[in-house]
């Protein structure tokens, strides 16, 4: 049992670093993004692409860091992966959701539109990479044995600090600098923050900016963790929808405890029951919220 | 001088007419008043000039300058500031953080207005770090009113001040409103609390159903028997 608290959470600081993202643009975008996940595997792609191709024959880059599984060419993949993800997340803006925005679209319009572009995405990774798994390296990987029988592997322990560190860079961003409490009022009310000359377009764009990197640093994470294949981001889009449930739809600490519950009920489900359920957890979670305190851990009721 | 003109500004929303071709005027430095009943337009014509609504027809000038559909954001900037009658708060951020939101189009050094807006409402300086949202409704009201003075407005639009506020807190947001208009800023209200919105007024119009049904000082119109009947519940 204390092993799968700490692949919970684990697990649950990956989906912790998509809902925060995928909270973001539900306020500020107006819509729920479904999307979100595949520009996770876009971010998780573009780091295998660079590390498998420019940085595949330089040595240093690849030779492994320490005990983790990968070199310093990974680590710089990161930065790529963020690149193009926020890019892509900027261009689908302008390119789809802005003109509908001009028309005055209901929001179910954007729901089926994202739905739309996270096929188009998808299907695009499947034409350049094909439907086979990919790995960011080979061989073994180091296995650290803890007290408690807890096996964890250095790799995790890696993850969960990046993860933490970026929440922490995320929380340090919206909660102090000028622009990131531009981005939360707009989320709190977007009429109001334009009545204030908080531009709403400007603010469109920064969001999608931060969604679009904390999706690639969440896809590469999730790719170290497993493995890399089209539908990754897409799966993971249900334990993000269920976290947003659970910890408030807006609520950035709760989309940052929605998300550890939710990793951590998922991993811990798997000592009944078999691992493939672990969807329909994150779903039993949702519903159960949902009918019980539909406002979330940390919601108002209005 | 008109600060704010409208001349036969017709509105809604959707294909709903709401405002049939609608004339005002505020002088400068006056504090002038729009009443009328619920579902007057009141809060549309709000709306209308503060460019949240783009007018269908018809045009609005702020300083003799034509501002007819242009963006919130571009009217804070020329010195305009809107107070909605709801959800005029940022109820997740802090205290301070809504202030400073009021100053977001600020390039310069915004704190010492900071410290004016917080000797203007010392209840608000103890909650600085409060989240807004669990403020009273009387403190609410005067954070929005704080939020919209971050930028030194010339004229002020207020949707409602007083609603919802205790009578004692209704008198206290009126003075408040009337200290501003002393200090320079000139004041546009819409309020269904009459009776309290005039005494604080120079001039005054009537709105039902989004037609000019009166308009005159605002004295006189206290002291007219059949507005006093049909509007102020005399």
């Amino acid at each position: 049992m204390p092993e799968l608290i700490v692949y919970g959470i684990i697990l649950g600081s990956i989906i912790a670093l998509g809902t925060i993202g995928f909270t973001l643009s539900t306020k500020i975008a107006g819509f729920c993004n479904y999307s979100h996940g595949d520009l996770m595997t876009v971010g998780a792609y573009i780091a295998l692409l660079v590390n498998g191709t420019l940085f595949s024959n330089v040595g240093f880059l690849q030779s492994k860091i320490g005990p983790l599984s990968f070199g310093l060419g990974l680590l710089i993949c990161f930065l790529p992966a963020i690149l193009v993800s926020a890019g892509l997340a900027i261009l689908i803006d302008r390119w789809v959701y802005r003109p509908l925005r001009r028309h005055g679209a209901p929001s179910i319009h954007f729901d089926m539109v994202s739905l739309g572009v996270a096929f188009i995405v998808r299907g695009v990774i499947y034409v350049i990479w094909g439907a086979d798994y990919h790995f960011y390296f080979k061989g073994v990987r180091s296995m650290l044995f803890l007290p408690l029988g807890i096996k964890l592997r250095p790799d995790e322990i890696f993850i969960m600090a990046v993860a933490w560190a970026l929440v922490a860079v995320t929380y340090l961003f919206l909660g102090r600098t000028r622009v990131g409490k531009a981005l939360r009022a707009t989320a709190d009310n977007p009429d109001l923050a334009r009545v204030a000359g908080i531009g709403t377009e400007r603010m469109i764009t920064w969001n999608w900016a931060v969604v679009g990197a904390l999706a690639a640093v969440s896809g590469v994470l999730y790719g170290i963790e497993t493995q890399l294949r089209p539908e990754m981001g897409w799966l993971f889009l249900l334990p993000l929808f269920a976290a947003l449930v659970l910890g408030s739809i807006g609520s950035i600490t709760g989309a940052l405890v929605g998300g550890l519950v939710l990793g951590m009920t998922q991993q811990i489900s798997t000592a009944w029951l078999k691992p493939t359920y672990k969807p329909a957890i994150a779903f039993l979670v949702m519903i159960l919220t949902l009918i019980f305190k539909p406002e979330g851990i940390f919601g108002r009721r209005r | 001088m008109a600060i704010l003109r409208v001349e036969n500004v017709v509105s809604g929303y959707g294909s709903m007419e709401v405002l049939h071709g609608l004339s005002l005027e505020v002088e400068e430095g006056q504090v002038v008043s729009m009443i009328g009943p619920n579902g007057a337009g009141k809060t549309t014509l709000l709306r209308t000039i503060f460019g949240v609504l783009r007018p269908w027809k018809g045009k609005v000038y702020f300083k003799e300058e034509d501002i007819s559909g242009l963006p919130p954001e571009r009217l804070v900037r020329m010195g305009m500031a809107y107070i909605p009658q709801e959800y005029n708060i940022f109820p997740s951020l802090t205290v301070q953080e809504n202030l400073e939101m009021g100053a977001f189009i600020r390039e310069d050094d915004y704190r010492p207005r900071l410290e004016e807006i917080y000797e203007l409402f010392p209840d608000l300086t103890d909650r600085r770090q409060s989240g807004a949202g669990d403020l009273s409704g009387g403190m609410r009201q005067m954070l929005a009113i704080g939020r919209a003075l971050m930028l030194n407005p010339e004229l002020l639009l207020l949707d409602e001040p007083s609603t919802g506020l205790a009578p004692f807190l209704v008198d206290a947001i009126l003075d408040r409103i009337k200290d501003l208009n002393d200090q320079g800023v000139s004041i546009f209200m819409v309020e269904q609390n009459a009776y309290k919105a005039l005494q604080i007024s120079n001039r005054a119009y009537v709105l039902e159903g989004g037609e000019k049904r009166a308009e005159g000082n605002a004295q006189e119109m206290l002291e007219d028997e059949e507005i006093g009947k049909l509007y102020l519940g005399r």
